[in-house]
């Protein structure tokens, strides 16, 4: 699965981009990102705050309840500050 | 609600700037149908001085795709005969525009409130990010999202029939 990175998210945790084999029990957004906080140093200053962490699946916003299932490409970056 | 438009809203996510009124004429050039054109333009500004630029991160792909979904709600909401929307990403200087919206309709009321409409979900929805460059320290801080831009974004009520 890619995991993509944006603004300081992808700031902190170094990368813009990975590519994981997801662990068995990781059902949804909030599962991973609970497991990828736990990676390293990045990760977790990354993802302190899950609560303000926003994600996308395949280019679609979604809350973190959503489940992963079928997911190609995963997105997390802060709220949005364009216009 | 009034159904889904036959015409595509004219999207463009690119780091060049733009001609807003070049953008306009393009849009209403030949048409007799219109009778209001509302174009905002969003500027890059110096914050007194201190800003030396701002850099806009975007999500290439999901960026296209955010737009296209908001101008497409704002033309099932109002009865609006066309959308432009240009977004730019890249380094930008103040003065320079960052972002266009035009919305043309036969009647004022129409393009007035999608060009708003717009605007509020651009800010909250499209997948952009802005650090600024200060003049005195380089590059600095991320811009954090604003709850007033949330509360603008909610006063549209849900169109029915939305997800």
């Amino acid at each position: 699965m890619r995991i993509r990175y944006f603004a300081w998210v992808r700031e902190r945790v170094g990368s813009p981009e990975e590519t994981i084999e997801l662990p068995e029990g990781i059902a949804s957004v909030r599962d991973l990102i609970a497991w990828l906080a736990g990676r390293d140093e990045g990760h977790a200053a990354a993802f302190a705050e899950p609560d303000v962490i926003r994600a996308a699946i395949d280019l679609e916003h979604v809350d973190h309840d959503t489940p992963l299932a079928g997911a190609r490409e995963v997105a997390f970056f802060p709220p949005m500050t364009g216009g | 609600m009034t159904g889904v438009p036959e015409w595509k809203p004219a999207i463009r996510v690119q780091p060049e700037p733009f001609d807003a009124a070049a953008e306009a004429r393009r849009m209403t050039e030949g048409r007799k149908d219109l009778g209001a054109l509302v174009s905002f333009v969003g500027l890059c500004r110096d914050e007194g001085g201190t800003l030396e630029a701002l850099e806009l991160e975007h999500y290439p792909g999901m960026a296209e795709e955010a737009i296209g979904a908001i101008a497409r709600e704002a033309a099932e909401r109002w009865p609006v005969a066309a959308i432009t929307i240009i977004h730019r990403y890249g380094r930008i200087a103040p003065g320079e525009p960052i972002v266009v919206v035009l919305a043309a309709s036969a009647h004022r009321e129409a393009a007035f409130e999608a060009a708003s409409f717009l605007m509020d979900f651009l800010k909250t929805r499209a997948p952009f990010w802005k650090k600024e460059h200060r003049r005195d320290a380089g590059p600095g801080d991320w811009v954090a999202a604003k709850a007033s831009d949330d509360a603008a974004a909610g006063r549209w009520r849900p169109a029915r029939g939305a997800k």
